[in-house]
């Protein structure tokens, strides 16, 4: 048996029944990604020593008793969440010495599960991007097939859990970056509820659309790792005071009776044949599961895409004000005054594509100009949230592709921003509306992984996870792996 | 909506970002086309639409004034590139 092959339930068990340890566990895992990582660049640091110190610790604990939920279960954590003592860089050169002093609250609640922290995976720059091509350092690369991306901005997550390198991972979502990542990889990646999730310690890129997820290797372990990190934050005032549901336990009731709706708007020219073809053949599947099918309409999907890049850059402009050198990070000392410091330290520290949304985002919310674009953008996400209101009055939940292509080829789509968006189109909408999403594979096309969408009305985690299991149990799509060469680089 | 090269300047001023000539012109062809899209929100009439700040119910959100334990100074200083006396040092902005 390949420990790092488990999932987090599987693993979890055999803990349980002592038979294995959580020291073996981490050092099978470890010795995964140093057989694999060189040619998937998933992880930008890895903590190898702290790792194998948390997975004793773990195996004490055990022996003493204890039960921590994610006792001895290694994790990989995007490295634009806070792990204190550990570099988060943002996949950002601007940060690529900040060490947090303190953990995201959502590693925090890991940490008191028992988890063991293997490391910090790649990311787009300040999580702004679709194929984590953004990265200040390098890119990651799709273990389908090494010459493509494995999505983005969790790009480095995705990958790390596809390729068995962790047994689960944290990322975050602001227009789809656990979801479409999740879908490139052929894993499972679900988007919680806006302000189900605390946002302390997630360095902020969009503050009204950001959201920790988890990526998992099936649906179970997604599900047990959204019990550990939901839940009010008073650290966090968009965080919500809601009781947290177990959201296990709706998973094997099944889909009888339940209103499954497909936006045409999700499908037609601009999704892939392949992607379309699988996607359908998955919402035959839960009809044929005793789910009520119907289509539906969701209007203002087309102006997602300008919506979020309005709104998400004029959030953005703001949170990354505060990289001018003084408190942490890159500073351009050499500089000989203050406001050529601040230019400088920004001008080396910043890539191309925080560049230009920043600069969109000063653009929209300026004088003169934030009627026209910021203001306006507000209010068409009104009308994007209200189509999903409508929505959800007939449906309980809504299917389609989570990405209109399969995996593209690395350096395909880095001239051209807006090509680089569109990536985004079928994510977009979910996190402007603040609702839950979650994507798992649901076939291949052209080798190469499909990702199904299942969107749910907020605070609707529990029906879509049901959706999510009854069609994977009712398919093999989560147990096909890619076949990756080992001890090559 | 195509931008002229003193408004790429006014704002990458505005967010004191320190471009070279290249890259001026490089986002002006750049954000020009993005805007361009943008614009079809015009399409949509939004007069009697509120727009969307946040999408929680969540508003004032407080805590009660009780003082509790916070970041040390010392961790909080730690990654800054310049200090004296705990104070995190930086240039003059008067002279």
């Amino acid at each position: 048996m390949k420990l790092h092959e488990l999932t987090i339930h599987e693993a979890l068990r055999l803990l349980e029944r002592r038979e294995i340890s959580a020291v073996e566990l981490t050092r099978a895992v470890l010795h995964r990604i140093a057989d694999v990582d060189n040619d998937i660049k998933a992880y930008l640091s890895l903590t190898p020593e702290s790792a194998l110190e948390e997975a004793r610790r773990a195996d004490e604990l055990r022996r003493a008793g204890n039960q921590g939920a994610l006792l001895g279960i290694p994790m990989a954590i995007k490295d634009v969440l806070c792990l204190a003592g550990v570099p988060t860089t943002c996949g950002s050169r601007i940060l690529a010495s900040f060490v947090p002093p303190y953990d995201a609250t959502v590693v925090a609640r890991l940490r008191q599960a028992g988890v063991v922290f293997l490391g910090k995976t790649n990311t787009d720059e300040f999580a702004m991007g679709s194929s984590t091509e953004n990265s200040g350092f390098f890119t990651t690369h799709n273990p389908w097939d090494l010459t493509r991306v494995p999505g983005g901005s969790s790009g480095g997550s995705a990958a790390a859990v596809c390729a068995d390198e962790t047994l689960g991972a944290l990322g975050t979502d602001t227009g789809g970056s656990v979801r479409q990542p999740a879908a490139l990889c052929g894993v499972v990646g679900i988007r919680p509820t806006y302000g189900l999730v605390s946002r302390y310690g997630l360095v902020a890129f969009a503050s009204s659309l950001d959201q920790a997820g988890a990526l998992g290797k099936d649906v179970t372990d997604c599900a047990l790792l959204l019990n550990a990190i939901a839940g009010h934050d008073a650290r966090d005032s968009t965080s919500v005071d809601v009781p947290v549901p177990d959201c296990r336990r709706s998973l094997g009731q099944g889909v009888k009776g339940l209103r499954i709706g497909v936006p045409r708007e999700y499908f037609g020219a601009g999704t892939q044949p392949g992607v379309e073809a699988a996607v359908r053949q998955a919402i035959q599947v839960l009809e044929g599961l005793g789910a009520v099918v119907g289509e539906t309409s969701l209007p203002h999907t087309e102006y997602a895409l300008p919506v979020y890049y309005l709104i998400a850059p004029a959030e953005a402009s703001a949170n990354l004000a505060r990289y001018d050198g003084v408190k942490y990070g890159l500073s351009a000392t050499q500089a000989p005054d203050i406001w050529e410091a601040y230019r400088r330290t920004r001008q080396e520290g910043f890539g191309a594509e925080v560049k230009r949304r920043i600069m969109l985002g000063t653009y929209a919310l300026s004088a003169g100009y934030y009627d026209a674009y910021y203001r306006k953008a507000q209010k068409v996400r009104t009308l994007i949230r209200q189509d999903f209101d409508q929505a959800f009055q007939r449906f309980d939940v809504l299917l389609g592709p989570t990405s209109p292509t399969v995996a593209f080829k690395i350096g395909e789509r880095t001239a051209d921003p807006l090509q680089m968006y569109l990536a985004d189109v079928f994510t977009l909408s979910q996190s402007l509306a603040g609702i839950c999403a979650l994507s798992l594979p649901c076939g291949l096309a052209d080798g190469l992984p499909v990702g199904l969408q299942i969107s749910g009305p907020a605070f609707g985690e529990e029906t879509v996870l049901q959706v999510a299991y009854t069609y994977e149990q009712a398919t093999d799509w989560h147990t096909r792996k890619p076949q990756i060469k080992e001890g090559h680089s | 909506m195509a931008l002229s090269r003193d408004e790429v300047e006014h704002i990458a001023d505005l967010a004191k970002l320190g471009l070279t000539a290249e890259e001026v012109e490089t986002f002006r062809e750049q954000l020009s086309a993005i805007l361009d899209y943008a614009a079809i929100l015009q399409r949509l009439d939004t007069d009697a639409i509120p727009p969307t700040a946040s999408v929680l119910p969540l508003r004032n959100v407080m805590r009660a004034d009780e003082a509790a334990p916070a970041l040390p100074q010392a961790d909080a200083l730690a990654n800054a590139p310049s200090i004296e006396d705990g104070y995190f040092q930086v240039k003059a902005i008067l002279e």
